[in-house]
């Protein structure tokens, strides 16, 4: 027989029993749509992670004072600060060539009141390349200069989500007042949102001068830095330059090799974990899913061993008029194949719904997510359906092929 | 009838079935010949060995001994694959209980014989018809000769007992097989429509030459073929010959 006609009798034998087909495939549909939709979902997760990193700067490595406490290696003692000096000896194109920019960076927590309204936030003092490096931008107004830094000025740019608390706008605010701690400060400028990251909103911040945030916000003595942010001068060379800034550190600190009283972390670092644990949620959601989708195969050799016995004559009669052991067999398999395959695209369309819905729902409750429903996880999923359907229709097909027409046609 | 003209041609068949530890022999080296064109019943009572001839010659069983040649094919030998193509070929089956497929119209019975039939003799295209009918066409007229032309699209649960019997016949013409097996093929019908059909076998045995072996317990349906063939332990019995009406 043609596969035209093989497809066509498969067809007509699934549609002859309606509601045993409808609900085999719904379990078919149910498998395929939690796959896609989970891969979609796990997906999504990864690149909304990724996209949070790489908003905090690229090729950003952030060197803090302390080391990264582990068992093997327990917190090294007499931790020293990082200076504005080892900031400036990081910038150094003979022993650092792969470093482009340094932003040494004062934080502390504020009380910040402008327009009759008081709250608390973050103020970070930061010098002029701070911007660049962080991948910091402006709605209005420009971000701190060099000439405010080295004039000690008492201006400020303001986080969108401080604007709003404050005055309840983040719009038009050049030119307005804030006091910090009861310093007054001029607002120059109004960050761009980027949205919540893990390290707590960076919406909700402050930044001035590094120098103005020494005189007039901290009272601290000498010229200690709480981080200092690096930029490497490209993605490839991100190691190179954190092995170059530990060297140069190690080097002014004094310490040996393995006890560093600071550490340099990457945001590649921090990318290459997020990615791993996401990927880990993916297996693992899709793994569930995938078990789901088993059960449908299992649905489907348990209707088709019910449709073999039921049609045990019709067997018989085929055989008797001249069906071939291949021709039985390719019958049972289409009719499988087909359930399966039906079951799979539906559960497609369906998984990209739900994804859809999902996305829908995260956007609703402010988290930007897009679910991304991948063409790998298309033919994942239609591939493995169709196996499916093979695998679990093998051996009722073959049970069927293997009767002897004699018997089949006697059987009641 | 000379001896070239032989159907079936049955020597020495034995068939012996294994029930546990017991050997039953349904055949002890029964012996047959039926000639093309002929009508011929076969009787005996249950557990002659009927129902095992009857497999055997419709080359839906093989003998455990003896040679047995249809149309001139030797089939003792054959695997399972080449004695389905000889029954697509060379035989129509005709059965008591019609045996259609319900789901499917009247003419898709009667073309499932030529979907295994291999490469159709019908073009790639199916309404050009050069290289001989389409299997459609050949299913038409099929049903057309046994009264149903206008029944065709019909389901088998939408037709009467002796339709459907007629639906099944058609399906056993189509491939114009060397001969037609009847298993009690008026057995589930009334008298009346019964003679109907045994009145379109013979028929087609006048008309077309179709050699008929039908297998009946019924005297009356007997005494309408040229010759009866009785069944007894396993052997020939008798044979009696008829007179050709």
């Amino acid at each position: 027989m043609s596969f035209l006609q093989v497809l066509i009798e498969a067809l007509e034998s699934l549609n002859g029993n309606k509601l045993r087909s409808g609900l085999t495939i719904l379990g078919i549909v149910i498998g395929v749509a939690a796959v896609i939709a989970m891969l979609a979902i796990g997906q999504g997760a990864q690149d909304s992670i990724t996209n949070t990193i790489n908003s905090t700067g690229v090729n950003v490595l952030y060197v803090f004072a302390g080391a990264r406490g582990n068992r093997e290696n327990p917190t090294v003692r007499n931790v020293r600060p990082l200076t504005m000096d080892d900031a400036q000896a990081l910038i150094d194109p003979i022993a650092a060539p792969s470093v482009k920019a340094v932003a040494p960076v004062i934080s502390d927590n504020v009380t910040a009141a402008a327009a009759g309204q008081t709250t608390g936030t973050t103020a970070n003092g930061v010098t002029a390349n701070y911007a660049a490096i962080r991948n910091q931008s402006v709605t209005e107004g420009e971000f701190i200069s060099d000439d405010q830094q080295n004039g000690h000025r008492q201006v400020a740019v303001i986080g969108p989500d401080l604007a709003d608390t404050l005055f309840g706008r983040h719009t038009e605010l050049v030119g307005e007042s804030i006091r910090l701690d009861g310093q007054p400060f001029t607002i120059v400028g109004v960050l761009a949102a980027k949205g919540g990251s893990s390290f707590g909103s960076a919406d909700n911040q402050v930044i001035v001068p590094l120098s103005t945030m020494r005189d007039r916000l901290i009272h601290r003595n000498g010229n200690n830095v709480d981080t200092i942010y690096v930029q490497a001068a490209s993605a490839e060379t991100t190691t190179s330059a954190s092995d170059e800034v530990s060297a140069i550190i190690r080097a002014r600190h004094r310490t040996a090799a393995g006890a560093d009283d600071f550490t340099v972390f990457s945001s590649a670092d921090l990318l290459q974990t997020a990615s791993s644990v996401t990927g880990i949620l993916t297996i693992f959601l899709g793994g569930v899913a995938g078990i789901s989708l088993l059960v449908g195969g299992i649905g489907i050799m348990n209707i088709m061993l019910v449709s073999v016995a039921e049609r045990t004559r019709e067997i018989g009669l085929r055989k008797a008029l001249g069906a071939r052991k291949r021709d039985i067999l390719t019958q049972f398999l289409a009719e499988s194949l087909l359930l399966s395959l039906l079951g799979g695209f539906i559960g497609i369309a369906l998984g990209w719904t739900i994804s859809i819905i999902i996305e829908q729902f995260a956007a609703a409750s402010g988290t930007a997510f897009s679910a991304v429903v991948s063409l790998g996880a298309i033919l994942l999923a239609t591939s493995f359906s169709a196996a499916i359907g093979l695998f679990f229709g093998i051996y009722p097909a073959n049970r069927a092929a293997s009767l002897q027409p004699v018997e089949a046609l006697r059987y009641e | 009838m000379n001896k070239s003209n032989e159907v079936i041609t049955a020597q020495d068949l034995t068939k012996v079935y294994q029930m546990g530890d017991v050997e039953v022999q349904a055949l002890r080296g029964l012996s047959l010949k039926i000639y093309r064109g002929e009508v011929v019943a076969v009787m005996g009572p249950s557990g002659s060995g009927k129902s095992t001839l009857m497999n055997i010659l419709g080359c839906l069983d093989r003998p455990s001994a003896g040679e047995y040649s249809l149309d001139g094919e030797p089939v003792a030998g054959m695997d399972d694959d080449q004695l389905a193509s000889i029954r697509n070929r060379k035989i129509g089956f005709i059965f008591q209980s019609f045996n259609l497929l319900a789901r499917t119209s009247a003419l898709s019975n009667v073309e499932l014989p030529l979907r295994y039939s291999g490469p159709t003799k019908a073009p790639a295209h199916p309404d050009g018809q050069p290289g001989g009918p389409s299997r459609k066409a050949r299913a038409r007229a099929a049903l057309e000769a046994v009264g149903l032309g206008d029944r065709m699209l019909h389901r088998p649960t939408e037709l009467s007992g002796g339709q459907q019997q007629r639906v099944a016949i058609a399906r056993a013409l189509v491939n114009e097989p060397a001969m037609i097996m009847a298993d009690e093929p008026t057995g589930n019908l009334d008298s009346k429509v019964g003679q109907e059909i045994m009145d379109l076998l013979l028929t087609l045995n006048r008309e077309r030459g179709t050699t008929l072996v039908i297998v009946t317990h019924d005297p009356r349906i007997a005494a309408q073929t040229q010759r009866t063939i009785q069944i007894r332990d396993g052997v020939v019995d008798e044979e009696e010959q008829e007179s050709v009406r």
